[in-house]
């Protein structure tokens, strides 16, 4: 079963020169491919690729220029609150309220998704410990906790709701070596767990290939490649996926622009 | 009909989540409202000291009555400033945090997201309202033998409706403008008070502010509460401010539900619904 199909997916911004000229920017220029039920496919691509687009543009929050997005069979620009109700997402930044405690902000985000006192009395202490989130923190505030319980917590947050679509942008990004071979575990393990569907994006090529079925090439908004981390070496007749990349983009991963938008 | 039932069930148990995590934040940051609230009662003092002030002038008034229009317009400003600034929160404080993104991804009708910020806004509103009143009222030995207290509450709460649906469409101007939309909600409740009489007749104002007054809802809240408390007017003698409120509130929350889907369609077609704007 296709649990993503995106189909000449585009989308532009508009950049600021001056104080009244815009000019368009495009973002994605019309990328297409498809994500089996319980797959995990990577996307590559440098900062401005296009990567966080595509991830705002599948949770919802970006509406397109042209094209179309399907999860599970939704429209997502036309029926997004059935898209909202399988997808979940964790980004970079933990994003919570950091005065709120760990259980506090879970528990906020647990009733948008339909979760009753009752449900999440049980669900977070459970979901927490798997994690990996010490039991006696539970009430401190996000502001006191390091970056890595932060990630944890964004983990645990994704979970609580079930999705079986999850989007990570870039979910180990400044995390210290530990905290993200912890993260990473965890990722396994949901997809083992849960057959849960990932489209992980990321520009560390280590965590692509020990995570992902499949690896896409993100470039400039283009989609260049797509296929197992053998096939993409394979194509480009390179040794590591490192070398692919460059090969593929003429680029090394680290280059590129900021994604613009207005 | 179970499908709706369930919707309507998962919809509530968000619209609770929402007034629940107001409730985490206000006791998070107890300490924070205490001081501001503190400022509202030495604000609303600054005010109310005007009618003594008169007095100790020379003018003729009558003191208690002054020192209560003028506390009544204190504290309806004091009261709107809550719900603007608890509605606009509904973006601002969100963006701040950084949370914006998994809220609006969140599978919550929108209208419902407001109306938990809504609901919030005038409960917490109310009680204080209520408290500023009362300390200021016993600060200056206020004798209200007359005053219909059930009355004011009813017209305050009809007035509430109206005030939620403004606050609905100041509240997406942060999405809009994120550098300066929080200002331009602030502009929005100054000039809805000022030509609705807060400190004075509505009459004194030059014509154009008139014609505004008609329109906004806290003309006649200011007049419904103050013949309440003043003159004890029941709900009969204040209906020709009831349903003027009422006319205003069915246009307002609809209008402000509509501005704010329009203005939430405008960030995401232009990249705005981000944390960092």
């Amino acid at each position: 079963m296709t649990a993503v199909e995106v189909t000449d997916l585009r989308k532009e911004f508009f950049r600021r020169e001056g104080r009244w000229r815009r000019r368009r920017v495009p973002a994605l220029r019309g990328i297409t491919f498809t994500i089996e039920r319980g797959e995990c496919v990577a996307v590559l691509g440098a900062n401005g690729s296009g990567k966080s687009t595509l991830v705002r543009l599948l949770a919802t929050l970006l509406l397109h220029d042209g094209g179309s997005a399907h999860v599970f069979g939704h429209d997502v620009f036309a029926d997004p609150r059935a898209v909202r109700r399988l997808v979940n997402r964790v980004s970079v930044e933990a994003s919570f309220f950091k005065k709120m405690s760990s259980t506090e902000n879970l528990s906020y985000s647990a009733r948008f998704y339909g979760m009753t006192h009752s449900e999440t009395s049980t669900r977070i202490p459970e979901i927490l410990e798997r994690v990996g989130f010490p039991v006696e923190r539970r009430g401190e505030a996000m502001e006191a906790l390091s970056r890595g319980m932060q990630q944890k917590v964004a983990l645990a947050r994704a979970l609580l709701t079930a999705p079986v679509l999850l989007l990570l942008d870039e979910p180990t990004t400044g995390l210290d070596p530990r905290s993200k071979l912890e993260v990473q575990e965890f990722i396994r393990e949901v997809r083992q767990i849960h057959d849960a569907t990932i489209l992980l994006c990321t520009h560390d090529l280590d965590e692509a290939e020990s995570l992902a079925d499949r690896i896409g090439i993100l470039d400039r908004g283009e989609l260049i490649a797509l296929g197992t981390a053998d096939e993409l070496k394979g194509r480009y007749e390179a040794e590591t996926l490192e070398e692919a990349f460059f090969s593929a983009t003429g680029r090394a991963l680290v280059e590129g622009e900021e994604e613009e938008e207005e | 009909m179970r499908g709706a039932a369930a919707t309507l069930r998962g919809e509530l148990i968000g619209l609770a989540g929402v007034v629940e995590r107001n409730v985490y934040l206000i006791r998070r940051y107890l300490w924070w409202e205490i001081a501001f609230f503190v400022w509202t009662v030495a604000n609303t003092l600054t005010i109310v000291f005007i009618a003594k002030g008169i007095e100790a002038a020379g003018g003729k008034i009558d003191v208690d009555r002054t020192t209560t229009i003028l506390l009544i317009g204190a504290v309806i400003w004091a009261y709107l400033g809550i719900i603007f600034e608890i509605l606009t929160e509904t973006v601002a404080w969100e963006r701040w945090e950084g949370t914006i993104e998994y809220t609006f991804m969140a599978p919550l009708a929108r209208p419902v997201h407001l109306a938990g910020m809504g609901i919030f806004a005038v409960v917490y509103g109310v009680v204080r309202a209520v408290v500023l009143f009362g300390i200021v009222a016993a600060l200056f030995d206020l004798q209200l033998p007359q005053a219909n207290f059930s009355s004011a509450v009813v017209v305050l709460a009809i007035a509430s409706v109206s005030f939620v649906g403004i606050g609905m469409m100041t509240a997406v101007l942060p999405l809009i403008s994120p550098e300066k939309g929080v200002q331009l909600g602030f502009i929005a409740q100054g000039v809805l008070l000022v030509v609705s009489g807060v400190y004075y007749p509505v009459d004194v104002l030059p014509g154009w502010m008139q014609a505004l007054a008609v329109i906004s809802p806290a003309t006649y809240a200011l007049d419904g509460i103050r013949a309440a408390i003043l003159d004890g007017a029941g709900l009969g003698a204040v209906w020709h401010d009831i349903w003027p409120l009422a006319v205003i509130g069915a246009i307002a929350v609809p209008l402000g539900l509509e501005v704010f889907r329009r203005g939430e369609r405008y960030a995401k077609r232009h990249g705005k619904l981000k944390r960092s704007g």
